[in-house]
């Protein structure tokens, strides 16, 4: 699970164009919308892609996002129960 | 039409160089242009994560306008309008688009490249950033048109639009890049003629 939460956030880092950002600054618990990394709607559709592309996971339903990108926590979580 | 107006200021980024009426702020040898677009961007000790995620036409733009209206934020009541314009339009991250939806059966079309593939996205990253709420238009030309847009900004100045206009041509096609901006306004030295201004893209 360790290495897939780094997975996630070196991905985040890159897919996302994060680049004022290192690893060290995303906590597993830190939420990555709002106040967090403060990532906006079009990261979310990222993210999306992101989970079908790399985990073969399809969100049907985009608000499902909501709940699964919470956190790197919830996020590995999520793709540890449903990656294909 | 009575009224003159001027080129309160201008810039180039252009062939490793950055300039600002006509005074060289920033050269750089960097390998590609995302590469120079980021220098720019640190050496203006700029901090706006999302220039990050903006394509090249866009973080071109927009270094331009941050040049121009880094002064001019606090003397003027930022009825600004923009007017761009270039050769190429959005075709570098268009082309970005087709090769992430070129494979039927890898389909991964990107919504972060997908959203910069209008060249007015750049007026509207301008836009967000300097909080205007303005006219604006872009568009696209073979070369840079000065006749046009000289025309062009001077009627919005004419039909009290706006206070002054911000111009100019951002082209970005791979590697080749070539921005010119300027700021048309009722104060100035520089007459705002087609004249002045095809000299001043041109030198």
């Amino acid at each position: 699970m360790e290495e897939l939460k780094l997975e996630l956030k070196n991905k985040i880092i890159e897919n996302l164009n994060l680049e004022d950002v290192s690893i060290d600054e995303i906590g597993d618990n830190d939420p990555l919308f709002g106040d967090g990394l403060g990532l906006d709607s079009i990261d979310a559709l990222e993210l999306i892609v992101m989970l079908d592309k790399d985990y073969g996971i399809k969100l049907l339903d985009p608000k499902e996002g909501k709940k699964i990108f919470e956190s790197i926590e919830v996020m590995a979580t999520y793709i540890a129960e449903h990656r294909k | 039409m009575d009224t003159q107006y001027y080129i309160k200021s201008y810039c180039k980024i252009k062939e490793a160089h950055v300039t600002f009426n006509n005074n060289i702020v920033f050269e750089d040898d960097a390998k590609d242009l995302k590469s120079f677009l980021k220098n720019i961007y640190k050496h203006l000790a700029l901090k706006y994560a999302k220039f990050f995620k903006m394509d090249n036409l866009s973080k071109l733009a927009f270094l331009g306008a941050e040049l121009l209206l880094q002064d001019d934020e606090k003397d003027t009541d930022r009825d600004i309008a923009i007017v761009l314009s270039n050769r190429a339009s959005s075709l570098e991250t268009d082309r970005k688009h087709q090769e992430a939806i070129q494979d039927k059966e890898k389909y991964y079309p990107s919504p972060a490249i997908f959203v910069y593939t209008l060249p007015n996205i750049a007026v509207g990253e301008i836009s967000i950033r300097h909080q205007l709420k303005s006219e604006n238009a872009f568009f696209v030309f073979d070369t840079f048109n000065a006749e046009f847009l000289c025309n062009y900004a001077t009627v919005l100045l004419e039909k009290n639009k706006a206070e002054s206009v911000l111009c100019g041509w951002v082209d970005v096609d791979g590697e080749n890049y070539d921005g010119f901006m300027y700021l048309v306004s009722r104060k100035g030295k520089i007459k705002h003629t087609i004249k002045e201004l095809t000299n001043l893209y041109q030198n």
